[in-house]
């Protein structure tokens, strides 16, 4: 029986030790806010948080996460208002929307570690991270947009 | 489905199948069907109650007592906005209050006339089917509201969801409440007037689309989403070709060590459409992909075993030296022969293009079963309900009627899911399995293995000139798996010589440059046809023929000595039929040279460039003649010389597609479209290796990514003309944009795309 902490509740799962975190999501958990890609790591669709790192849930076995927090889109934010998800919103970025979630949280992640990305940052850590729409023009507007949002939100809460 | 053209069926032109496509039907009541659509906007995409009584002006939306307008989708939405668009142009004509609007995509009914996503069409062709529509209620509504004040209806006005006159104002939820009943026939509906262009208020203003919120906190379901109680898991184990393998035998003991694996069961296909399949069933989606790798099947492998790209094109290069073969298009005149025989000189050169997959993010999958009315439900997302119909019905041994395709949204389309075949092996498994709930989630190997891809592609082209160097005639050859020809042969139109052509694998070759006689060749490429099942990608033909005509009208260029753009322009004359002769084509090449003029704007063309650095240009149209999207794409390169690496440092398009319904939509598919040009011309391709694609994953089948992407720029040009569409037309001009500018950088001409680096690399140690 695997166990974790996922978006704050303790879940258990009755799966093989080898299932990919993925599929635990998605079919025994019934969140499907998550997508299968491409299933070894390369397209980024997958893209959860583990421990508040950005990491591909399509070849994480379950085992390896055991007791960990995992966070999914779903858990990104609790009315959906993460800044990410307001300027995802604000410029139109999706199309299609599949990749959107990997990029949100893959975008989140970055932001955690460098809060004013330069677009050099942007395309070095989303660089894993397919869209095949080509939302890609959006996807760094919105990122920044993001990014000083959160700067403003901070300025007045310091001033 | 009495007007559906029926598959397969001969003698339906391009022009009836798009009226075929545009018939809807006769508009009365129907009851309400909504437990089979999707609100791509509510959380998990249900459909938001009625209240009270509902009014149906017509087909395509109903109103409610609380004046809350649903407006039903048959387009598939795929990234497109495709509801929000369309609902607009329904609002404003129908003088709604944009707030009252929820969008529906429904299912599969008969009602909806021809279900299709695809062509760049759903907008050019909704525009009049949803004008009538919002006329007709408007018309009801006011004369609903003049008969209770016992007014003249042109006394009152309809404005933001209320009818005003001055006796004061009656909402739309009041007026259905009071009881309304009026119906149009087809006829009457025809005969509606309509708001002048000028006086559109939601049309062309910015908005934001309908399905966004959801699809960035993760409520959107999509095809691989559905689910259903007592489901099972099926993975499947493809032939070594595409056709023709036969199962000899198969061994399961050592998939039977995995835990919740089933059985694995041959298919019995009597559609075709997956010979030599199995399928594996499992308790869970991963039992099933770990089975299924652990099953061992021996096969009878088809003919086409060892076939590669290298033959596919050499097959195509003998196909178009055979001057009998193909179909000579309409071009006014095609007699060349006496030109060439003139000619002061004249230029020839070949154009190849590699095999492209589709590579949409949601890999295939469908969930199919028999429910409790012995209707076989399938839930997928679809670009073409009616081309699957038919053959889900072949397959399952049912009667169409029996057979419904749930609406779902779609992780990717590009034409990839207008050919609904991976409908079938979930299909024909819950058959086997009597019924029995089946989701088959293709990995992606199975995906790209399974593609029906864009052919690789040979293209031959001519020109001759006088004595001034003006072009007096020009040839076009081009060959080409085609899909038409493969999956829905009755939509191919005969050329002047009798013979049938795919027109989505030919289009753009029949250009709008004057160049005196024009001969436009298209011909099949059987070898291509028996190996893989070429499919539509987006921008269809136009994708690689723009490609060949305006790599090839830069080098007709240099050969006259002139200016690229100035070459270009001094050809585009609004004349006969380069006038243009639908109201959506009206204003013909001056339309294209005014993008041309644009985008040379846009890049300052004519401007220094640094060392190894130039601008490259190109203009094409995308879809088709009769509803062309003139497009022109400026580009600023730079060719690093070391290593082959081009960078794409400006990426500019300027478009002209009449009004634009959904400006920020409209930029968006024109921002992916013109990435997609860019992707296919220096990222992406595979190539056929012993009868499969030599690529079946990112890791080495390479779409443009985030730090690859370049400053894009998009530029409308204004219009009152009716729409046209955007989902395709900017991919068109952006490879030959990209060659002509690397010609200009470094004097080296690329002639096959991808142009990878090695290929510029050995292309500048020949020079």
């Amino acid at each position: 029986m695997a166990k974790f902490i996922l978006n704050g509740k303790p879940m258990t799962a009755d799966v093989e030790s080898d299932t990919p975190l993925l599929w635990v999501i998605r079919d025994e958990l019934d969140m499907t806010g998550t997508k299968f890609g491409c299933g070894i790591g390369t397209c980024g669709a997958c893209t959860v948080h583990v421990g508040g790192r950005a990491t591909r849930s399509c070849i994480t076995p379950i085992s390896s996460v055991e007791g960990a927090e995992i966070t999914t889109i779903e858990g990104l934010s609790e009315k959906g208002d993460h800044p990410l998800q307001i300027s995802w919103q604000k410029l139109q970025v999706p199309q299609c929307g599949y990749c959107q979630s990997g990029q949100i949280m893959q975008a989140a992640a970055l932001l955690k570690d460098i809060p004013e990305p330069s677009d050099k940052d942007i395309d070095a850590v989303m660089g894993g991270n397919l869209c095949r729409c080509m939302t890609y023009v959006r996807i760094r507007s919105a990122i920044h947009e993001a990014a000083n949002a959160i700067k403003e939100s901070n300025d007045e809460q310091t001033a | 489905m009495s007007r559906l053209p029926k598959r397969g069926s001969a003698g339906i032109t391009r022009r009836g199948f798009l009226i075929a496509m545009t018939a809807v039907g006769v508009s009365f009541g129907f009851p309400r069907h909504l437990m089979a659509a999707m609100d791509p906007a509510s959380p998990d995409g249900k459909v938001l109650p009625s209240e009270g009584d509902i009014y149906e002006p017509s087909l395509w939306y109903s109103i409610d007592t609380a004046g809350k307008i649903k407006v039903n989708i048959m387009r598939s939405e795929m990234g497109q906005h495709v509801g929000t668009a369309i609902a607009r142009i329904l609002a404003d004509e129908l003088e709604a209050s944009w707030d009252d609007i929820e969008i529906i995509h429904v299912d599969s009914d008969p009602r909806w006339g021809y279900m299709v996503t695809g062509g760049s069409w759903s907008i050019s062709q909704s525009w009049p089917v949803y004008r009538q529509a919002g006329a007709a209620g408007r018309t009801a509504l006011i004369e609903a509201a003049a008969k209770k004040w016992g007014i003249a209806a042109k006394d009152c006005k309809a404005s933001n969801g209320k009818i005003i006159s001055t006796k004061g104002e009656l909402s739309y939820g009041e007026l259905v409440t009071m009881g309304l009943t009026r119906q149009f026939t087809e006829e009457e509906l025809k005969t509606l007037p309509l708001k002048p262009n000028a006086d559109l208020k939601l049309v062309g203003q910015q908005v934001t689309s309908l399905d966004i919120a959801n699809k960035t906190n993760g409520k959107t379901i999509f095809g691989i989403d559905a689910k259903v109680d007592g489901m099972v898991y099926a993975n499947p184990i493809l032939p070594p070709t595409r056709y023709g393998s036969k199962v000899v035998k198969f061994d399961d003991s050592a998939a039977k060590a995995v835990k919740g694996y089933q059985q694995t069961i041959v298919l019995d296909d009597a559609s075709g459409s997956v010979p030599g399949w199995l399928m594996v069933i499992a308790s869970s989606f991963n039992a099933a992909q770990k089975a299924s790798k652990l099953v061992k099947v021996t096969w009878d492998a088809g003919k086409t075993a060892n076939v590669s790209e290298a033959d596919i094109i050499a097959h195509g290069q003998k196909l178009l030296g055979d001057q009998t073969k193909g179909s000579i298009l309409d071009t006014g005149n095609a007699d060349t022969e006496p030109a060439f025989a003139s000619a002061k000189s004249t230029i020839a050169e070949e154009y190849i293009t590699s095999t492209v997959l589709h590579a949409q993010m949601e890999p295939l999958n469908a969930l199919v079963f028999k429910n409790q009315d012995g209707i076989w439900e399938v839930h997928s997302g679809c670009q073409w309900q009616s081309l699957t119909l038919p053959v889900l019905a072949t397959a399952l041994g049912e009667e169409e009627a029996n057979i419904v395709i749930r609406s779902y949204m779609l992780g990717g389309g590009f034409g990839r899911r207008l050919n609904g075949d991976y409908t079938i092996p979930a299909a024909l498994t819950s058959k086997a399995l009597g019924g029995k709930p089946v989701k088959m989630v293709m990995m992606r190997p199975q995906d790209m293995l399974f593609d029906s891809a864009r052919s690789a592609s040979v293209q031959q082209l001519k020109m001759a000139f006088d004595d001034k160097k003006a072009v007096t005639a020009m040839e076009h050859h081009a060959t080409a798996g085609w899909p038409t020809q493969v999956l829905a042969p009755g939509f191919m139109p005969k050329g002047t010589n009798g013979e049938p052509y795919d027109p989505f694998s030919i289009a753009g070759a029949d250009h709008w440059y004057t160049v005196g006689a024009q001969k436009v060749r298209a011909v099949s490429n059987d070898l291509a046809i028996a190996t893989f099942r070429p499919g539509w990608l987006r921008s269809v033909g136009p994708g690689w023929t723009g490609w060949a005509v305006e790599s090839f009208m830069d080098e007709a260029a240099h050969h006259a000595g002139k200016d690229p753009l100035q070459f270009r322009l001094d050809m585009l004359i609004a004349e006969g039929r380069n006038a243009g002769s639908t109201p959506v084509a009206e204003g013909g090449a001056a339309r294209q040279a005014a993008v041309l003029k644009k985008a040379a704007e846009m890049i300052g063309w004519g401007t220094p460039q640094a060392k190894d650095t130039a601008l490259g240009i190109a203009s094409t149209f995308g879809q088709e003649r009769d509803m062309p999207t003139w497009v022109s794409c400026a580009v600023q390169v730079h060719v690093d010389k070391s290593n082959g690496i081009v960078n794409v440092q400006k990426l500019y398009i300027a478009i002209d597609a009449g009004i634009i319904v959904d400006p920020n939509g409209a930029e968006a598919q024109c921002q992916g479209a013109a990435l997609w040009g860019l992707s296919m011309a220096l990222y992406e391709g595979t190539e056929l290796l012993n009868g499969q694609y030599k690529d079946s994953n990112f890791d080495t089948y390479t779409p443009l990514r985030l730090g690859q992407t370049p400053d894009v720029k998009i530029e409308f040009i204004p219009s009152k003309m009716p729409p046209s569409g955007l989902g395709e037309p900017a991919v068109t001009p952006v490879a030959p944009a990209i060659a002509n500018a690397i010609y200009q950088a470094v004097g080296v001409r690329l002639r096959k795309i991808p142009m990878k680096p090695s290929d510029v690399k050995s292309a500048l140690t020949k020079a």
